[in-house]
């Protein structure tokens, strides 16, 4: 479990967290929902350490993670996996160089063991057969199976994904998501998802946090998101026309 | 800097990542380290026939002078400014490229220590080449010297070599190492520097190498000064 309590963040004279407190919880798709300019990828990136909280803190179970010095957070951060908006691969590797990275880095694994996690973590995100393509031989789909690849590979507790749906078509975008949310359950890995994609939200949106104007507005689930008066989030979530009308001939 | 020199993860990742590093900046360099060298013996020799010809000093000193100019200012000095922009220059993009593209948040997230990783390789594959290739360059430069001057007719291969051999300090060839040392730690960490902490896009980026390049020249100058100061005091 990740605990946030009272995460502040300023940048200059610029509030863009102002004071959230929420839970993610093992084995369940924790989302991050909100506008842009909301504090979603500000407030991700807080929970991982990338940036440091103005005033707060993050529990990673009972350790507060912004309390510990950099060596001990790189311990912690061997638990974390993450998949980045744009993939993050290194271009100059294979996909199974990228794979294998953090088991070269950090493990005494022999040749054929790194090479047999591998070849599972790449079966895991259904993606066999392409260890030798590099990144730009492959497409923004396979790119993003690859990211997930790499963050699993070192069988973590904690997975973050940032916009892990961002420019791939609706049939790819769930096929990701399912990918995800069945690592977590049969990993029972806290997973946080930053999106703003509405198949995910309404899909496998297990804890859904969502985010306005740097404040925690609402939590619930993918069934109460729809039902819920909050205005703020139904003006979020049924955004368009459309939306609008099934709001009113449904809900 | 504390980051940079701290305890590696791995020694097998990064003993992998300092040789190819050492593979880019020596064998990578060793065009450009050919051709300027060369071209500075060889003008250097000429200029000082053409402004020693009527005078009484002997034709030999031109080998000397040469041998001494390459190997306390010119080899190690002009070889680490045109490195600066071809390496430096290089190491700035290379690391702000990954900066921008989240690969060192990426590494940051997974538990490396991103500053040693992608630096200290860096800084010892330039301690360890920069000497070598300083060292090939003062031989090239002095190479060079020969071939424009003997076969043109500016002085004999008998008074060169002569003046090669005359009233040579090896405290020099310490003086040309130090500055190697230095040149090359001040180039590598300045450009990995600009090129880590590099914010924005590529607008951005483009600025971050050319500082890279031009804050390494200027400390390489001032460095040069310095270590002639306290070295030949």
């Amino acid at each position: 479990m990740i605990k946030a309590v009272n995460i502040k963040k300023q940048f200059g004279d610029v509030k863009v967290l102002k004071g959230i407190t929420t839970e993610f919880y093992a084995g369940k798709t924790n989302l991050i929902i909100g506008r842009s300019g909301a504090g979603k990828t500000v407030f991700l990136k807080t929970l991982v350490g990338l940036i440091i909280p103005t005033e707060g803190d993050v529990f990673y179970g009972d350790t507060n993670f912004t309390k510990l010095e950099e060596t001990e957070i790189r311990k912690i951060r061997m638990d974390i996996g993450m998949l980045f908006q744009g993939s993050a691969l290194f271009d100059s590797m294979t996909v199974e160089e990228n794979i294998r990275f953090p088991l070269d880095m950090f493990t005494n694994m022999t040749k054929k063991e790194k090479l047999d996690q591998v070849n599972f973590c790449l079966e895991r995100v259904e993606l066999e057969g392409v260890n030798d393509r590099y990144p730009s031989e492959t497409s923004g789909g396979m790119q993003k199976r690859v990211g997930i690849a790499r963050a699993i590979v070192l069988n973590p507790k904690y997975l973050f994904c940032d916009e892990p749906n961002s420019g791939l078509d609706p049939k790819t975008a769930i096929v990701i998501d399912e990918l995800i949310q069945r690592i977590t359950r049969d990993n029972n890995i806290t997973t946080i998802i930053n999106t703003h994609d509405m198949n995910s939200v309404l899909g496998i949106g297990e804890n859904i946090c969502f985010l306005n104007e740097g404040k925690l507005e609402w939590v619930g689930n993918k069934e109460e998101v729809l039902t819920s008066k909050n205005e703020i989030l139904s003006d979020f979530i049924f955004a368009s026309e459309f939306l609008k009308k099934v709001r009113d001939q449904h809900f | 800097m504390a980051q940079v020199f701290s305890k590696p993860e791995k020694f097998s990742m990064y003993w992998r990542e300092t040789a190819r590093q050492m593979d880019d900046i020596g064998i990578g360099s060793l065009p450009i380290v050919f051709l300027i060298s060369i071209f500075i013996g060889a003008v250097t020799a000429v200029q000082f026939s053409y402004q020693l010809g009527s005078t009484l000093i002997p034709r030999y000193y031109i080998g000397y002078i040469v041998r001494d100019m390459e190997i306390i200012e010119l080899a190690p000095t002009i070889t680490c400014l045109v490195l600066a922009g071809k390496v430096g220059s290089n190491m700035a993009a290379e690391i702000g490229g990954m900066r921008q593209k989240e690969h060192i948040d990426a590494m940051e997230i997974m538990g490396v220590n991103t500053a040693a990783f992608l630096i200290l390789p860096k800084v010892i594959a330039s301690l360890v080449v920069m000497p070598m290739l300083v060292a090939l360059s003062a031989f090239l430069g002095i190479f060079g010297a020969y071939i424009a001057s003997v076969p043109a007719g500016l002085f004999s291969s008998a008074e060169f070599t002569l003046g090669l051999r005359s009233f040579f300090e090896p405290y020099n060839v310490f003086i040309m190492f130090v500055k190697a040392f230095v040149f090359g730690y001040i180039l590598t960490t300045v450009s990995c520097y600009q090129g880590y902490h590099v914010k924005g896009g590529s607008i951005e980026l483009g600025k971050a190498s050319t500082q890279a390049v031009v804050y390494s020249d200027i400390l390489i100058l001032l460095a040069d000064y310095l270590i002639a100061v306290v070295l030949t005091a």
